[in-house]
């Protein structure tokens, strides 16, 4: 893990918390269990449907929009990528009005 | 260059979809996303309402799949409840509920709007394209497609040509693919053409697996998946597909061909009873609230 980069401030929560509800919502989802680092859109995973679905589940639960270059699968292949994505979306840099 | 727009259409290709169900805005994603004009036409003005924000959704995901090309601005969406806007397009795609009658009644009506010429398509997944023709004041220009969902990520589509489809209308419809970069297989005239002949009879028996107690979706799935290769399943596709269309689906076939594999399992009635409908209502035989 790599908290050191990101400030722990009270208004972000921890990423472990992050990373275990998101395994929590791929395992109830598809009945399998899986691991932060597995490709989860490689050969025999998941369909690009249900690649959208966590695409909104994350922007519903995180308060959080995934626009332009950020949607795009790369970012969403591992539950620790899309840590990284949320992580970086809920805190935006002051001013940057997008969307 | 000072000439009317409604003598030359700017671009090559300018379509007119008839339907804003699940097909015709899939249908009319994949045309905006590779720069087409599209006259959207529904008889439900809530509907068409609603169609610009299920188009950003599906537009949405063609991007997170990399399924547009880049560079390529979007086609301009004009919607209406008259098909009268069919008089400007070059080709009209009819995209209405899988019924024979409505399909011929919506066709006629068109056909008599569009200029003489003007390709006209039928998205079918089972209805005979000659029986339609029927229904047109030119058979000639009337041809079949059978677009997969949702169409902007799948590669290929069936392309039925009827008993009475001319060369003009074969060559207009293999232009239109090519704008759109699909790849276009064409097949005979016969209930169902080729995939769904298939494709239907066995999701309809997985739903027998699953009505007679032997499996669950999820098994079903994963077997067909793990084993043999089909990417999806075929209860998720049924999903993917709509319950409702599907049992329409194996209606027209049904009657068509007496095959009793195409007579709709009771699971299958029964979910479309309760509003299980598949992805589009949230629930079919999975879940995707």
């Amino acid at each position: 893990m790599t908290t050191d980069s990101t400030p722990d401030t009270p208004d972000s929560p921890d990423i472990n918390d992050l990373e275990k509800e998101l395994l929590g919502f791929l395992e109830g989802h598809t009945g399998t269990p899986w691991d932060a680092d597995t490709d989860l859109f490689g050969a025999g995973g998941l369909s690009s449907l249900f690649a959208m679905q966590v695409v909104v589940h994350l922007e519903k639960t995180y308060a959080i929009a995934v626009r332009g270059a950020d949607l795009r699968l790369d970012n969403f292949r591992t539950v620790r990528r899309m840590v990284e994505l949320v992580d970086r979306l809920r805190v935006p840099a002051t001013g940057d009005l997008h969307g | 260059m000072t000439t009317d727009p409604y003598e030359e259409p700017p671009t090559p290709h300018a379509l007119t979809v008839l339907g804003a169900g699940v097909m015709g805005v899939g249908i009319t994603a994949l045309a905006l996303g590779h720069g087409l004009p599209v006259h959207l036409v529904d008889v439900d003005q809530d509907r068409l309402d609603r169609a610009g924000d299920r188009i950003d959704s599906e537009f949405r995901l063609a991007e997170l799949m990399g399924a547009l090309p880049a560079g390529t601005p979007l086609g301009t969406l004009v919607t209406g409840t008259s098909p009268k806007a069919a008089a400007a397009a070059t080709a009209v795609i009819e995209a209405v509920t899988e019924s024979a009658a409505t399909k011929a009644a919506v066709l006629s009506e068109v056909s008599a709007l569009v200029r003489p010429g003007t390709l006209l398509v039928t998205n079918t997944s089972s209805i005979p394209v000659d029986e339609l023709a029927g229904a047109v004041e030119r058979p000639e220009e009337l041809v079949g497609t059978h677009f997969m969902n949702p169409p902007y990520l799948i590669g290929t589509a069936e392309v039925v040509r009827g008993a009475r489809t001319g060369d003009p209308a074969m060559a207009a419809v293999r232009s239109l693919l090519g704008a759109l970069r699909r790849r276009a297989v064409v097949v005979r005239d016969a209930p169902g053409f080729v995939t769904s002949r298939i494709l239907h009879p066995m999701i309809n028996d997985a739903a027998r697996v699953v009505q007679e107690g032997t499996a669950t979706a999820e098994d079903v799935d994963a077997l067909m998946q793990g084993c043999l290769g089909h990417p999806t399943g075929p209860l998720r596709t049924a999903d993917l597909i709509g319950i409702d269309n599907l049992v329409d689906s194996l209606r027209v076939m049904h009657e068509r061909t007496g095959d009793d594999g195409c007579r709709p399992s009771e699971l299958l009635l029964r979910l479309v009873r309760e509003g299980r409908l598949g992805r589009k209502s949230g629930r079919g035989f999975y879940d995707y609230t």
